[in-house]
């Protein structure tokens, strides 16, 4: 169990996160591969805190709890977002969204 | 932290994440990755952060996975008829997953063992938060207020119409 075993499962899923954001066409699904790349990078802060040689302050756990809230909060204005979108253009299909004036 | 418990759960989180990304069906996504964020939170226990798990499984299963599922249900009109599938994303995303594979197995400095382990109780983490983070937790109270107040306005009907 080394520090890079972990680093790759977080790759791994950092690249699942991204292909859901690239090959989706439906506009929720773009914002579940964003919160998969931010749960990657808040396992790679956990990970780097936990294989450092002597833990003395628990940062990478501070900065995975703020990471957290600020996913949330990202995630509950994009999906605010998507509602507004869905009201306008009856669709949530990103393909069709191409154009910028109301 | 056991070998054993460290493949099952990584098989279980990125079988989950995979099945989110590629699964048509969209209700059936949204619970993938709700069974994916358990496996992250299950990490997180392995790794020694309990504290961050039970965060994890709080905000993502309690509250984030509730409200996709919310947006589902109020958007799904055209879910069926718009399957298309971007093959450039796949190339793309197994491009960057090879690169930082080969950045991860070039760098020697990070086939380290664990480090000697530091419990990290949940009254040391609010001391911490309210001392040394006063300064960041207050500004994260702000934007979460914000947030709040502009998911409300974005999603609020226009009564002038």
């Amino acid at each position: 169990m080394t520090l890079s075993i972990f680093l790759i499962v977080s790759a791994a899923l950092f690249s699942i996160g991204l292909l859901a954001a690239l090959s989706r066409r439906h506009a929720i699904f773009i914002l579940i591969g964003i919160e998969m790349m931010l749960a990657a990078a808040n396992i790679n802060f956990i990970a780097f805190w936990r294989f450092t040689a002597t833990p003395t302050q628990p940062i990478g756990v501070m900065v995975a709890i703020f990471a957290i809230a600020i996913a949330a909060a990202e995630a509950a204005v994009g999906l605010a977002m998507v509602i507004a979108v869905y009201r306008h253009f009856r669709s949530t299909n990103v393909d069709q969204l191409n154009q910028l004036k109301g | 932290m056991s070998a054993v418990a460290f493949v099952i759960i990584s098989i279980l989180t990125l079988s989950a994440a995979l099945a989110a990304a590629t699964n048509p069906k969209l209700m059936h996504a949204a619970l993938s990755f709700a069974v994916m964020f358990v496996g992250i939170s299950a990490f997180f226990f392995l790794l020694g952060a309990e504290f961050v798990g039970l965060v994890q499984i709080f905000v993502y299963i309690g509250a984030v996975a509730v409200l996709i599922v919310f947006t589902i249900l109020l958007t799904r009109h055209d879910q069926e008829k718009t399957r298309g599938f971007n093959w450039s994303g796949v190339v793309i995303s197994i491009a960057v997953f090879a690169g930082l594979v080969w950045a991860i197995l070039g760098t020697k400095s990070l086939s380290v063992a664990p480090g000697r382990f530091a419990f990290v109780s949940v009254r040391r983490i609010g001391e911490l938060l309210m001392i040394n983070y006063a300064w960041p937790l207050l500004c994260v109270g702000v934007l979460l207020t914000a947030a709040l107040i502009g998911a409300l306005i974005l999603v609020m009907e226009d009564k002038r119409e």
